[in-house]
């Protein structure tokens, strides 16, 4: 498990020498079985029923150092995140992408965690907006528009799964670049490739496309399940984009969703601007109006455009008579986390806690005791700067990843006189 | 995560938070018709009612004070199991014992303060919420079965704006989670903030107009389980505003303008942002350099 665990930190497919020589022949699922050995990693609790492995240190220390060069990047000059997002995702569904390496195939697993993903997507970013582009005997076909709707796109893709033909780059490129290109200027433009072949055909100079595409300042990242190629990697370099290759299913989860919350905007990218939104209220119930969505009469339960006053079904929209974007406040609050994020818990080892005066050793947050079980002493847990109170490590984790509220700060009440010092 | 995922032990088994709201700033003032020792009397029987509807209920209580909060009674912890005789029932003695220590403690913490500022002065319960919901995760991990969670939050103080931005964090990890917020609002006017969290998280808001009559309304509505309360008729919201306000006036507004940046609202069009500084319609780095300049030059 070791040596899996060390190849993911550093996110390249390396030469699996040794092991070429050795099982030649033999598939990557079966090298799993033979070396991993994963039926040994199992453990059973006292009245017989299996246990997952207790790897809750290694988890924890990999989300730590996930979190810390994520703020490292981040903190180290202000740099504002992309919270209006024009997403390309880009599938490649040539006849590599039918290959059983992962399993079932590489298309279902794509497909899968796809879903996974604009889901995720749209629930951190909900004022963003994807298109979805696929690419099947060699020319690149646009699935969806641009749209805020998540079920439309997720239904699009699981409808036309099937892999034939070349891969070309190029062409998905001179697609995306021209969809993204009548954006507004506030949106930051992104392209996300997920990338199965090994080979591109193009029927042009590809690094005239990524030129063309960097100048119309496109960030592309490109996620790839075979191996690293040298075009991708170019192609991410030149527009700022980040390129990975994915080992395993598990592994290629986690660098999908990597791309769901905003990524660190560049000054130059996008340019600030004004947008003009509109905060419908709710129908009044009872209220029997022409939805402007499905053309059919509707009862109760719908928006109303504050400027046209065509009613909407779903929010965040854009109504289709005046073009007015339509959200409501949580969809804006949705991404206040992204602009005040809470600073990350410093570690205590065992020792200091022992030493620390805390009269009870409890979480603060879940009141789970901090002692390790079974023994009296205390074990290691997470510290915040600033209210300095002690949480348990999965309280540390869900606070981070899920809550974004430090329990302890909340719990304080700082005077006036007192922020402002802070602040200044 | 490498965790089993649990499953809940049977339909009608709940885990109750219940976050009490004990700022004295809004128990002094209130005009209404309840005081705190009443209310905290209605409270005390509606938890014994949940215990007494099936034993494997879970509660647990929390306070939401002016200055701190702070957990005041947790049903599966065995320090917290009494027994007594007595007249009342061991359970009442307990919480209001330590809700007079919480009291006294939260009284403490604020008499460094000088004055308060604003007249209306809320409670935290940001801190509240959070706390409440790392519990409810907590319960998450224990073990295979768990009981259904849900958090009950009986207000009174005024919403407190500054607290704007963790509560919505709040609500929407709690809509993740799928934990459902019920409310009780027992203050004048209607809280903003309770009715979208119980909105978005699926749970009830109730404005009891009589209040003397707290336990009925507590003991119909909230004492149901989840999975029976898609059998019952409750409460349902008016209307819920979702009409954002403005950063310069604070007033609601429907229509605005939104700063592509970091999302503030203007009712009117600006040449600037006041919140994050960017120039808007000049690309950042323009705006960025001569922001340099100024400052240089100062």
């Amino acid at each position: 498990m070791n040596n899996s665990e060390k190849k993911r930190m550093n996110g390249e497919a390396e030469e699996e020498n040794e092991e070429d020589v050795e099982d030649e022949g033999r598939d990557a699922w079966e090298r799993t079985y033979t070396d991993e050995r994963s039926w040994e990693a199992l453990e059973e609790d006292e009245s017989g029923l299996l246990q997952p492995i207790d790897n809750k240190a290694i988890y924890h220390s990999q989300y730590r150092r996930r979190l810390q060069s994520l703020s490292a990047t981040s903190a180290a000059s202000r740099i504002q995140k992309g919270l209006i997002r024009f997403l390309c995702v880009v599938v490649d569904l040539s006849k590599a992408a039918g290959e059983m390496d992962f399993k079932p195939s590489r298309m279902a697993v794509i497909a899968k965690h796809v879903e996974a993903f604009i889901r995720e997507f749209f629930d951190q970013n909900p004022l963003s907006q994807i298109g979805l582009v696929i690419i099947k005997d060699g020319v690149a076909q646009s699935l969806t528009e641009l749209g805020g709707s998540p079920e439309a796109h997720i239904k699009a893709l699981m409808v036309k799964l099937g892999c034939a033909g070349d891969s070309s780059l190029q062409n998905a490129l001179e697609l995306v670049h021209d969809t993204l290109h009548k954006i507004p200027s506030y949106g930051h433009r992104e392209v996300l490739i997920l990338y199965s072949a090994l080979s591109t055909c193009d029927p042009g100079d590809i690094m005239e496309t990524i030129q063309k595409c960097k100048k119309a300042k496109l960030r592309c990242s490109v996620i790839g399940l075979s191996a690293e190629m040298f075009v991708c990697k170019h192609l991410c370099q030149e527009t700022g984009g980040s390129y990975m290759v994915a080992l395993d299913e598990g592994h290629f989860k986690e660098l999908l969703l990597e791309h769901a919350p905003p990524p660190p905007a560049l000054a130059e990218f996008a340019i600030a601007n004004l947008i003009k939104m509109g905060f419908p209220q709710r129908a009044a119930e009872g209220s029997i109006a022409i939805c402007s969505c499905h053309r059919e009469a509707k009862v109760g339960e719908g928006y109303i455009c504050p400027r046209c006053k065509a009613r909407v079904c779903e929010l965040p929209t854009e109504c289709r008579f005046c073009g007015l974007t339509l959200v409501s406040s949580p969809h804006l609050a949705r991404s206040y986390h992204h602009l005040f994020p809470i600073e990350p818990f410093t570690e205590v080892s065992a020792r200091q806690l022992e030493l620390s005066r805390v009269a009870s050793k409890t979480c603060f947050s879940c009141r789970e005791s901090l002692l390790t079980p079974g023994t009296n002493k205390a074990g290691p847990c997470a510290a915040c700067t600033k209210c300095k109170q002690y949480f348990c490590l999965d309280c540390d984790i869900y606070i981070h990843e899920s809550l974004h509220n430090c329990p302890g700060c909340e719990s304080r009440r700082i005077t006036p006189a007192a922020a402002s010092a802070t602040m200044s | 995560m490498a965790t089993l995922p649990s499953k809940p032990i049977a339909d009608d088994v709940s885990l109750l938070v219940v976050l009490i709201d004990t700022n004295p700033f809004f128990w002094s003032t209130s005009s209404s018709s309840l005081n705190f020792h009443q209310f905290v009397s209605h409270v005390l029987v509606f938890l014994d009612l949940i215990v007494r509807l099936s034993q494997l209920n879970q509660i647990v209580v929390i306070a939401t004070g002016h200055n701190t909060c702070d957990y005041i009674y947790d049903s599966s912890l065995d320090t917290d199991q009494v027994t007594g005789e007595g007249e009342l029932p061991a359970l009442y003695s307990f919480v209001l014992q330590r809700l007079e220590e919480f009291v006294d403690k939260d009284e403490k913490l604020g008499a460094k303060q000088e004055g308060l500022s604003e007249k209306r002065a809320s409670s935290l319960l940001s801190g509240s919420l959070s706390m409440a919901l790392c519990y409810i995760q907590r319960v998450f991990r224990s073990g295979p079965l768990h009981p259904q969670p849900r958090i009950l939050c009986l207000q009174g103080s005024p919403d407190g704006s500054e607290q704007y931005v963790s509560i919505m964090n709040a609500i929407f990890s709690a809509q993740r989670s799928m934990v459902p917020i019920d409310c009780c609002y027992v203050g004048s006017h209607n809280s903003a903030f309770l009715q979208q969290a119980s909105y978005i998280t699926g749970g009830v808001y109730v404005k009891p107009q009589h209040l003397e009559g707290l336990y009925q309304y507590l003991a119909t509505v909230f004492a149901v389980d989840l999975h029976s309360r898609s059998f019952l008729q409750l409460p349902r919201p008016a209307g819920v505003d979702f009409r954002a306000s403005c950063f310069c006036h604070k007033t609601t507004i429907d229509m605005g303008y939104v700063c592509s940046v970091c999302l503030s609202i203007f009712c009117k069009h600006h040449d600037k942002c006041s919140t994050c500084g960017s120039v808007f319609g000049k690309a950042q780095l323009d705006a960025a350099s001569d922001r340099k300049r100024k400052a240089s030059e100062s």
